[in-house]
């Protein structure tokens, strides 16, 4: 019945081009939003979905083209603008103040003295909430709301201010099944009331299940809107992807599996004393990539940087084992010195079996003797690493690559260009004072080569470069020591489609190359096709850990909400 | 029982250096909390001093030579109420309009271009002491240093009370000069704006979280510019009252001045960004200072291990807050980082 009603457009976009530099984000993009309609954006990361949301909020302001509201041409120059026009925006990062309570948040910003009134706003957000079922304490500090809470926060902001157009940027990246259900009939709710809801999002199955019709971007430009009644996964991954994706992750069979790290009952308060890596034991084996799948905050970044020694205190043993007995010794990780010491301690022997004695040898002939690679060890080397300092550990062959939120963060330097970004990993090698570029330089190249890096040369700042490029450079300085452990946590969030395959075929590579690969992934999908076994954390716990061929996503999201629905028991009873 | 009299005596002195230390913290701490950390302050403060003396000097040349004031009779005619009031004004308008700018050129950087705000403030620290040097040297003739001198004495000016009956604990609270009383209102009133208006609450979420208070139509920038130059503006006060009044009109250069200018920055962490606690905080500043100069009998190793609590007392709030790190005691959260919206 709908149908037949003559829809009315309620944001028009035309001809809108936003560019950052020599970046173009936006190109040319015109299409319609229809009053109380849910619209999914689609598109991959970096296609331009946030900047041209970000345009319509008031954010950033376009270069060129027009934006038109229930049919007239506007300016929106700055929130406020957008404010007056009704339009309010979910940012994926919240835009909350930490240290003000929900209340103050809601009423921040706000020009008119009524609506700013804190006794009267309580009321009326009072009746909000009622009215979409949404349960919130007011007086609570942002810094005390869990993460649905804050989106639930936020989702009032834009109601109080009455929007009538909302933006959802991401919304249900950071929700657990059950939130993202209730959110969903919350938008369903005000789609009744007749408001205009924009929904972001990359995750398919929820664009098909929520929204009227889909918008697609590619690479900063429109692609075309269809309705989602009209259309399936398939055909919308092809437009949003550009070309028909024969993306397979090649999974070999694990050989020579050894067994490379034993965590056992790895326990780690964080800062405030709160247990955020309960009890957890697994073993990771070389040629092999062990998955760790979890709701994001399950304790696995924590478990990673604990291994990698940057999170020292922690209980448990982390014992590193690398099989040594009967192999060659040489002077690859080890100095002439070491080596001579260890020969006193009676670590050698012959291949007949005879110990090694270097006593009267002259150090040319001990040279040669261990190049002849006739000196071999008679036992295998284990460490414990929950005593080395990261230094020692890296010496060791543990790589841990690491990209939380701010990819900058924690591998790289971004004011620093490719080459010096290399060296951070090498600038203890070499002899003498002045610092040698050259082999740094020659890597860099060859990672810029090898991974398709997009930079105008290797002496930009990393900076500059976009997500995916960075996170190429991370990776691939990583790998290029021939790490025995690579840790690498959320290595494609924020890449599109090829990038995140390319590093998927990077860790396969290192696993192949006898590495104990271990792989921190949100999307199970992945996990599942590209991990030989999957850890499941849940709440700093392991609740399983499974055959990544013979198990099922169901078996897995079921393990990874498993304590929580304990607790939910519990608090019910 | 020891004589215990000194103690008076320091927190008369204290209630003095506090004035200056107040002025100037609750202009650092509206700075702050609109998130520009201000190293500017001692040089704010300085250029605070030059301006206070540039609009005592013009009255002392203009209106006092029509409406004389004899500070000294017990009467107070209404002809020299009307000239009070005008040299209260002129110094008021002076000294603002002087530290006020400062604020704008650090806004100006800081804001619009976007400036390191920790070189900036070292800069104008430098500029500011710089300037008032000069100005004074320019102004503090022979001839006019006898006017700042009675301009001085009029500024510090209380009520006539019999100070027998009062007692030094009773003149301790009545008998300061306007400007005291001022100040003290002034940390309240500052606090109020801060915390329970409109206008506090878009300040702090600036300090806090500027793209959060973008997103929800705050100008951050206008409200950068207006805390901006609203604190440099009150901690200019500090400057005018250590020349004017804390010295009596005197001045040998900036130097002690900007050294009490860095102190101010240390009170704010001090008083954790709280204009009510900055009133005690300043207070305990002042008697901490005052102290080597007050205890009958003190040596020299101890007159200067003394000089050293105020710094050590505020590494020791450091270690408190950062320890306990509770959230409303801690820094506003983008303090020192500019703010611009379409960064990405």
């Amino acid at each position: 019945m709908k149908k037949t009603v003559e829809k009315e457009i309620s944001v028009r976009f035309e001809n809108i081009t936003k560019t950052f530099g020599s970046v173009i984000a936006n190109e040319d993009i015109t299409f319609d939003v229809y009053k109380g309609e849910i619209l999914s954006l689609l598109g991959e990361n970096g296609s331009g979905k946030t900047t041209l949301m970000n345009m319509l909020s008031g954010i950033y302001f376009p270069d060129e083209g027009q934006i038109y509201v229930n049919g007239e041409k506007v300016t929106i120059a700055s929130p406020m603008d957008a404010f007056r026009l009704k339009i309010g925006m979910v940012h994926q990062h919240f835009k909350l103040i930490d240290v003000f309570s929900c209340l103050e948040n809601i009423v921040l910003g706000i020009k008119d003295k009524e609506k700013a009134d804190m006794r009267k706003a309580a009321v009326a957000v009072n009746e909000i909430c009622n009215k979409y079922g949404f349960e919130l304490n007011l007086a609570k500090k942002v810094y005390e709301l869990s993460v649905s809470e804050k989106q639930t926060l936020e989702i009032i902001k834009v109601l109080y201010r009455d929007a009538e157009i909302l933006i959802l940027d991401e919304p249900t990246a950071v929700l657990t099944p059950l939130e993202i259900r209730n959110l969903f009939t919350v938008l369903k709710n005000m789609r009744k009331d007749g408001k205009t809801i924009i929904i972001i999002t990359h995750k398919l199955n929820e664009v098909m299940e929520i929204s009227d019709r889909v918008a697609i971007l590619r690479k900063g430009q429109y692609i075309d809107t269809v309705k989602t009644s009209e259309t399936n996964e398939n055909k919308l991954t092809e437009m949003m992807v550009g070309k028909k994706t024969t993306l397979n992750i090649d999974r070999t069979e694990p050989v020579n599996v050894q067994d490379r790290l034993l965590v056992e009952h790895l326990n780690l308060r964080n800062m405030d004393g709160t247990k955020v890596v309960n009890d957890v034991s697994f073993i990771a084996r070389s040629g092999e990539i062990l998955g760790i799948a979890g709701i994001a905050g399950s304790g696995q970044r924590e478990l990673l940087e604990a291994i990698a020694g940057l999170k020292p205190g922690y209980r448990g043993n982390v014992i590193f084992n690398r099989p040594k007995k009967n192999l060659p010794v040489s002077f690859f990780h080890k100095t002439y010195a070491q080596v001579v010491n260890m020969a006193k301690n009676g670590a050698f022997h012959y291949e007949d079996g005879t110990p090694v004695s270097f006593d009267g040898m002259s150090p040319k002939k001990i040279k040669d003797l261990v190049n002849s690679e006739k000196v071999l060890f008679n036992e295998d080397e284990v460490y414990n690493l929950r005593n080395l300092n990261p230094r020692k550990i890296r010496e060791l062959g543990v790589r841990l690559s690491f990209v939380p939120e701010d990819r900058l963060g924690m591998g790289l330097v971004g004011n620093m260009d490719l080459v010096d970004n290399m060296m951070l990993r090498s600038y203890r090698k070499g002899k003498g004072s002045k610092l040698n570029r050259k082999k740094p330089e020659a890597l860099a190249d060859e990672i810029v080569k090898e991974l398709d890096v997009v930079t105008p040369n290797i002496h930009t700042p990393v900076r500059k470069l976009s997500g995916g490029n960075v996170q190429k450079v991370l990776v691939g300085r990583e790998i290029a020591s021939s790490p025995k452990v690579l840790m690498a946590a959320y290595p494609v969030r924020g890449l599109d489609i090829n990038s995140s395959y390319l590093i998927y075929n990077l860790l396969n590579k290192e696993k192949e190359e006898g590495s104990a690969v271990i792989f921190v992934g949100e999307d199970l999908d992945v996990l599942l096709a590209l991990c030989d076994r999957i850890l499941v954390m849940c709440q700093g716990q392991v609740t399983g850990i499974v055959d990544a061929r013979t198990t099922t996503k169901e078996e897995v999201g079921l393990l990874m909400t498993s304590t929580e629905k304990e607790e939910e028991v519990k608090e019910n009873a | 029982m020891g004589d215990f009299s000194w103690v008076l005596v320091g927190l008369i002195d204290a209630i003095s250096l506090a004035v200056i230390f107040l002025f100037g913290c609750i202009g650092e701490t509206i700075n702050e909390k609109a998130g520009n950390l201000n190293l500017g302050i001692p040089g704010v403060m300085c250029i605070g001093a030059a301006g206070g003396a540039v609009g005592a000097l013009v009255y002392m040349k203009t209106i006092y030579k029509v409406l004389p004031i004899d500070i000294d009779a017990i009467s107070f005619s209404f002809g020299s109420l009307v000239s009070y009031i005008l040299l209260m004004l002129f110094v008021i308008i002076f000294v603002t309009i002087f530290a006020g700018l400062s604020g704008l050129l650090f806004s100006f950087l800081t804001t619009s271009l976007k400036a390191n705000q920790n070189v900036t403030g070292l800069a104008l620290t430098t500029f500011g002491a710089g300037f008032a040097d000069f100005i004074m040297g320019l102004i503090r003739t022979t001839e006019n240093k006898p006017l700042f001198t009675i301009a001085s004495k009029i500024i510090r000016f209380h009520l006539p009370f019999n100070e027998a009956a009062l007692g030094q604990a009773g003149m301790l609270l009545l008998g300061n000069g306007l400007f005291v009383y001022l100040c003290f209102a002034l940390a309240i009133v500052v606090f109020l704006v801060l915390n329970k208006t409109r206008i506090g609450l878009s300040v702090r979420a600036i300090g806090e979280n500027p793209a959060t208070a973008d997103a929800a139509g705050i100008n951050t920038d206008k409200y950068k510019y207006f805390a901006t130059m609203i604190g440099c503006a009150i901690a200019g006060f500090g400057g005018f009252f250590y020349t004017m009044s804390h010295v009596g009109g005197t001045w040998e250069n900036s130097a002690t001045l900007q050294g009490l200018g860095w102190m101010v920055l240390a009170l704010v962490i001090f008083t954790v960004w709280n204009p009510l606690l900055a009133i005690v905080g300043s207070v305990i500043f002042g008697f901490l200072m005052s102290l080597p100069y007050v205890i009958p009998g003190i040596g020299f190793v101890e007159m200067e291990l003394i000089k050293i609590l105020p710094y050590a007392v505020t590494i020791i709030v450091l270690i408190f807050t950062s320890i306990l790190g509770k959230k409303n005691v801690l820094p506003p959260g983008s303090l020192g980082v500019n703010y611009f919206r379409e960064e990405r």
